[in-house]
């Protein structure tokens, strides 16, 4: 227990198996662990992972209490499984992967390679020295159950499929009905084999099934009033049309809002706003009309010709309308073009497209269409115009190059997806700073704003999740997609990206399954994704706080909110464990048990610098754990040659990286650092979103600093390095080795 | 060993005097060292060829094919009809597989072919000799009877379009098909492996009608096997045989190129590598005289 | 115009694509065409035709019926079938291109004196006449295609290789007063009489 002091005794074992014997003096090895890393035992073993090597830490750990172990042998990322010690604090010295399978080979090396793994043990011994055992969260949580908001198939399927699975599911909808936009449709693209006709939606049936499930609970008419709290513990109002409040806890949140369609009075020129010219949601109206007879207008009158215009305002590159491909619009026109085919062969169907995209098995849809007869003309339309009791489009043939006109009864254009995703937070912070300072109008606004607010988080970053681009609510797309930047708020279908129903039923069912995770996660005080499992969590030491908000502000994940007195209030249930606060705290007060501005600092301050005239610089790289560290690792497991002058740390993310480490390192007389981190901006690969923007930020302003020391700005840089990057990371080493031993030792050597 | 015996369609081209003359005996010798028994369709037709479509429609071409397939059924049943022209196999292998899956052309096929006194089942599957060789006797049993290996000799594997678009050999891809140049190392002789004409149209019909566009076709054959450093092209098709063969004095007389490439017939390459002589050969047919076969049999 | 072709604008007034899928060989395939072009890029005679093989199948799709019928590209077909092995929709696109260029010649629509359009008349004719191709006649019919004056200059143009093919044994001059035919030649005239019938009948161009 956390009150309770344990004395803490500390162990290095070191390993000479893997090679580990023969390229390094691992004698050396363990007299500089016992004499300058001050452990208590050092014990070296042939084969550290083998099940003897293994009992023969743990008896250790049983019989002599040792409370830290600091294993030199491989990476942190190898062999996790045989060195598993739950009950002890541990620190990894990478001597495989970090020293021998880098440094070049032959005796000529063998000095620097020597130094290299000398200094991996005193920096793996002065991190165990500052390192606590996690010991989780102590404010559990008790909730487990879902709120899914949004009655559509991306809700309906994430409340099914938690209900399923055991879970509570409270469903809110807005409007009267469940179902949503797909409860409007005729029929949906074919997702069952042989993919060429068009199927029942099975939408009633579905909202039939949940709202008879005894786990779910559902809420029509209603919309969120507010949502405080965090994961585990989220308190939520729901607001009915009548204007009754509900109270419901939560432990976790899936927002599948959807989207509404793009207006097409803004698309006059292809006529929007004419009679008889609709979008894809009016011409399932009509269908659902017609209920699978002759298809007909609005004014009754039975269409004999129809063409449908694909990526009517959608893919723009002009700047008015949408930019982006809304995924489903293809299949969609294919499965409608389908619904006249069926009832009158004799419809001529044309379905004017630049490119057709059809994914997944929508190929084998599209040539059934075309087995019925419905015409495709690749072109580009140009106006739509009203002719006698009909219409005209004029289009260009792409194929033919020529100019082409058709006569249609109707014209259906194939509009985009545009999300509902609530308030954009980044304005909402433009308006706060500005209403914070007075403004009149930007408080009216920010009032409008509200309005439109989806989840009204009670979050100091504010009342909906973070959108990314074009307006969808933000998700890694590569790593976690339906990941928000609201721990325990997990958003599905296309509120997060345009897609179709099957997608949307895939994307539901994910995101329903994350929030199970991370509403379990909170109730064990520990992390969810991406650090799943983590125990160990931010410690504020709040009488050190000067009340500077960089903590609340920089949090990517809205964890920290501020009390009256604008003194932080962590939201550990709300925090991914990256580290950001403590990387941006002036005054170091934040910290995390095994992770902190010590357990780093420590470490840059045990190795050894050679004096000036040695020609041997010391470089410091700070590497991101997600991606730079493995693929260092991966250039050794590819015996990629690096410069042996490099001393590596992994750090969680570059947004943890608190510049008083770079002034450590410079003062102690590093020639340079290397900060190692992810792809940032809009692309962005960052598992903390903005960790490498954010050490970017930090370091533009400690460029004076640098100056001041008489030391050239170059001494610091930074590079992105993705987790396949393991060639490109040795030369971006080899490179800035070689700048720096052109530049000079540092002036710094000697003082530190 | 038993022979093996199959119905053949030599093809108009390989009749005596006809443009393919040279292929026959060299077929004969290559068919007695392997056992393969070649049983000619009595009074055979023309298949229509790839140019047959202008005048004669779909049915007509059916029709014309049907009548040799409805030889064979008749004449020598339980018997693959086997030909060794690449024409004469795709037209009757399309018009057996067209009429097996549509019965209402089968009807209309079996109207026409009564005038003829004849009636068609759909029981004989048409096979190129090639498939014959490979499938039936195999790599392994034609390399046997090699007594001359071809040795010293670069050989540019010229496989042309229908003896492998759209049916081809089983197994092998359209567009690098192999087994042109494993005869040619069974045979003893080295294959120009990076061939890049190895599939390309050399005209067809077209030498005729269009002999500019023809010519270009040929010349970048031809000149590729030189670029390869090919002693010879080979190939198994007829109209590739003498298309490529007959027009490269045109193309010299035109163009001012000097091209003599020597293209011979892969049943030549293995009678001479079986030891036969060069009449059995057929290397007198040859236009462009393939020296170095005649100094292998020497 | 023919009265075939009258008859067949009559019949499908603008609906040339329904046409071409009931009269053209493998017709009903060209409304399977998804437009890639890899039919075009495949063609070794590429740079010879007006119109791609994927731009023809559009242009019957978008109704354009005369420039279709009136065009020479079907014509430059080599009958080398890659368009056919590389068509991702596996569309016959050599077939579709014979069943244009047969039906524009019956239409009498394809462009008069286009070289293959006569050696393929010239070929079906010698065909018919034996069951078999007779090689020299053949070849004579079509240096003479254009007139006796032009037929002597192809002719001298061509002894060299003539004379070589005669050396070898390949062309056989006796073969003017004679040659290879088929015993059966009534049958196989009757025969195909009937396949002209019956496909006509089936086709709409006889009742």
């Amino acid at each position: 227990m956390a009150d309770v002091k344990i004395e803490m005794k500390t162990a290095a074992y070191v390993c000479s198996g893997c090679g580990l014997g023969d390229k390094l003096d691992v004698g050396q090895l363990a007299r500089i662990a016992q004499k300058e890393g001050k452990m208590a035992l050092v014990r070296q073993h042939d084969f550290l992972c083998n099940s003897e090597g293994v009992q023969m830490i743990r008896d250790d750990i049983e019989n002599e209490a040792v409370t830290h172990i600091c294993i030199a042998a491989c990476s942190r990322r190898a062999k996790t499984e045989a060195f598993n010690f739950p009950s002890v604090a541990m620190t990894r010295a990478n001597l495989r992967e970090g020293v021998i399978w880098v440094v070049a080979e032959g005796a000529a090396h063998d000095e620097v390679r020597q130094e290299m793994a000398d200094d991996y043990v005193r920096m793996g011994c002065a991190e165990l020295k500052k390192s606590r055992m996690p010991e989780g969260n102590p404010n559990h949580t008790q909730l487990k159950n879902l709120l899914v908001v949004g009655g559509g198939i991306s809700g309906l399927t994430a409340a099914f499929e938690a209900a399923e699975t055991g879970y509570e599911v409270i469903l809110v909808e807005k409007q009267a009905q469940l179902g949503g936009w797909a409860g409007k449709l005729w029929k949906r693209a074919p997702y069952k084999t042989p993919y060429a006709e068009p199927q029942e939606t099975g939408v009633a049936a579905l909202a039939a099934r949940v709202s008879a499930h005894p786990l779910i609970t559902v809420h029509l008419n209603s919309t969120i009033a507010e949502t405080a709290g965090a994961p585990g513990r989220f308190a939520v109002k729901l607001a009915q049309e009548s204007g009754s409040i509900t109270e419901v806890a939560v432990g976790a949140i899936v927002q599948a809002t959807g989207f509404t369609t793009y207006d097409i009075a803004k698309l006059p020129e292809l006529g929007g706003g004419l009679a008889h010219v609709v979008d894809q949601a009016g011409l399932e109206a009509l269908a659902m009309a017609a209920n699978g007879g002759v298809m007909k207008r609005a004014d009754g009158r039975e269409v004999k010709s129809v063409v449908f215009l694909q990526c009517a305002g959608q893919r723009d590159d002009s700047g008015q309308h949408l930019p982006y491909c809304s995924g489903h619009c293809c299949a969609t026109s294919i499965k409608q073009a389908m619904y006249f085919k069926d009832a009158n062969p004799d419809v001529n169907a044309v379905v004017v497209y630049d490119d057709l995209r059809v994914p997944g098995m929508g190929e084998d849809f599209y040539r059934s269409a075309q087995h019925k007869g419905v015409i495709f003309a690749k072109g580009k339309a140009s106006s739509v115009t009203t002719e006698s009791n009909g219409l005209k489009v004029n289009y260009k043939d792409l194929i033919l190059d020529s100019g082409a006109t058709i006569q249609a009864d109707l014209v259906v254009l194939a509009t985009g997806q545009v999300p509902s995703s609530g308030v954009d937070v980044i304005l909402w912070d433009k308006l706060t700073k500005e209403a914070d300072g007075g403004s009149i109008e930007a408080k009216q606004q920010k009032s409008e704003l509200k309005s439109i607010s989806i989840l009204n988080l009670t979050y100091r970053q504010g009342p909906d999740v973070p959108k990314l681009k074009y307006g969808f609510a933000d998700s890694h797309f590569i790593c976690f997609p339906y990941e928000t930047q609201r721990t325990g708020i997990y958003t599905a279908g296309p509120v997060r990206r345009p897609m179709d129903i099957m997608q949307a039923t895939e994307d539901a069912t994910g995101a329903a399954l994350k929030a199970i995770q991370a509403a379990e996660n909170a109730s064990l005080g520990r992390a969810a994704h991406p650090r799943a499992g983590d125990l160990s969590y931010p410690i504020v030491r709040l009488e050190g706080c000067t009340q500077c908000k960089r903590c609340t502000v920089e949090c990517p994940f809205g964890a920290i909110d501020e009390d009256e007195r604008r003194f932080p209030v962590f939201n550990e249930q709300r925090c991914r464990r990256c580290g950001t606060c403590m990387g941006a705290c002036p005054v170091r007060v934040i910290s995390f048990e095994n992770y902190s501005v010590d357990t780093v600092g420590n470490q840059i301050k045990a190795i050894e610098i050679p004096d000036e005239f040695s020609e041997k610089p010391r470089v410091l790289i700070l590497a991101c754990e997600n991606d730079a560290y493995p693929a260092l690792d991966m250039a050794g497991l590819s015996r990629i040659v690096y410069s042996a002058f490099v001393r590596i740390i992994p750090v969680r993310c570059l947004g943890s990286v608190n510049t008083i480490w770079i002034t450590d390192a410079l003062n102690s007389g590093y020639d340079g650092v290397m900060m190692m981190g992810c792809k940032k901006g809009d692309e962005y690969q960052c598992h903390f979103v903005k960790g490498s923007e954010l050490a970017g930020y930090r370091m533009s302003k400690i460029g004076d600093t640098l100056t001041g020391m008489g030391l050239e700005p170059e001494r610091v840089s930074s590079f992105e390095v993705a987790i396949t990057d393991n060639a490109k990371v040795a030369g971006f080493i080899n490179d800035y080795v070689a700048q720096l031993v052109e530049m000079g030792p540092s002036p710094m050597k000697g003082f530190g | 060993m038993a022979k093996k015996n199959y119905a053949f369609y030599p093809g108009c081209s390989s009749q005596k005097g006809a443009s393919a003359s040279n292929f026959v005996p060299s077929i004969g010798v290559m068919c007695d060292k392997l056992d393969i028994q070649l049983n000619e369709i009595p009074d055979w037709n023309c298949c229509s060829a790839s140019i047959g479509y202008g005048e004669g429609g779909q049915l007509s071409r059916l029709v014309l094919n049907a009548r040799n397939l409805a030889l064979v059924e008749q004449n020598l049943p339980g018997q693959d009809l086997v030909s060794g022209c690449p024409a004469c196999w795709l037209s009757t292998r399309e018009t057996a597989e067209k009429l097996n899956e549509v019965d209402s052309l089968m009807a209309d096929t079996n109207e026409a072919l009564k005038e003829a006194g004849l009636h068609l089942s759909g029981t004989v599957k048409a096979r190129h000799l090639i498939e014959v060789l490979i499938e039936d006797v195999g790599f392994e049993a034609m390399k046997e009877p090699v007594v001359k290996p071809l040795e010293g000799l670069k050989i540019a594997g010229y496989v042309g379009c229908q003896t492998n678009r759209p049916f081809g050999i089983a197994g092998e891809s359209f567009e690098n098909p192999q087994y042109l140049d494993k005869m040619i190392e069974m045979v003893g002789a080295e294959a120009a492996t990076g061939y890049e004409q190895k599939v390309t149209c050399c005209g067809g019909a077209l030498a005729f009608s269009e002999p500019e566009k023809s010519q270009k076709q040929i010349r970048d054959i031809v000149e590729s096997a030189y670029d390869h450093g090919a002693d010879m092209i080979v190939t198994p098709c007829q109209l590739c045989q003498a298309n490529v063969e007959i027009y490269q004095s045109e193309i010299n007389k035109k163009q001012g190129t000097k091209l003599a490439m020597p293209v011979v017939y892969y049943s030549q390459l293995m009678t001479v590598a079986y030891g036969g002589n060069s009449k059995q050969a057929g290397l007198d047919g040859n236009i462009l005289r393939p020296q170095k076969l005649f100094d292998i049999i020497k | 115009m023919s009265e075939l072709n009258q008859k067949a604008v009559a019949k499908y007034e603008n609906n040339f694509l329904r046409e071409v899928e009931e009269r053209v060989e493998d017709g009903e395939w060209v409304k399977m065409c998804m437009q890639c072009g890899v039919c075009a890029g495949s063609c070794p005679l590429g740079n010879a035709w007006e119109h791609s093989p994927q731009k023809l199948f559009r242009m019957i799709m978008a109704g354009k019926r005369e420039e279709v019928l009136t065009s020479d590209a079907m014509w430059m077909c080599t009958s080398c079938y890659s368009c056919i092995v590389r068509c991702p929709r596996k569309l016959p696109i050599t077939h579709i291109m014979h069943g244009l260029a047969h039906y524009s010649h019956r239409l009498e629509l394809a462009p008069k004196g286009q070289p293959t359009r006569e050696l393929a008349r010239i070929f079906w004719q010698n065909l018919v006449k034996t069951g078999r191709v007779n090689e020299l006649k053949f070849s004579l019919a079509v240096y003479f295609k254009d007139g006796f004056v032009q037929g002597i200059k192809n002719l001298l143009s061509m002894q060299g290789i003539a004379l070589g093919l005669v050396k070898a044994r390949r062309l056989n001059p006796m073969e003017i007063i004679g040659g290879h035919k088929c015993r059966d030649i009534g049958g196989i005239q009757k025969m195909l009489a009937k396949a002209r019938e019956i496909e006509d009948r089936r086709q709409g161009f006889t009742s």
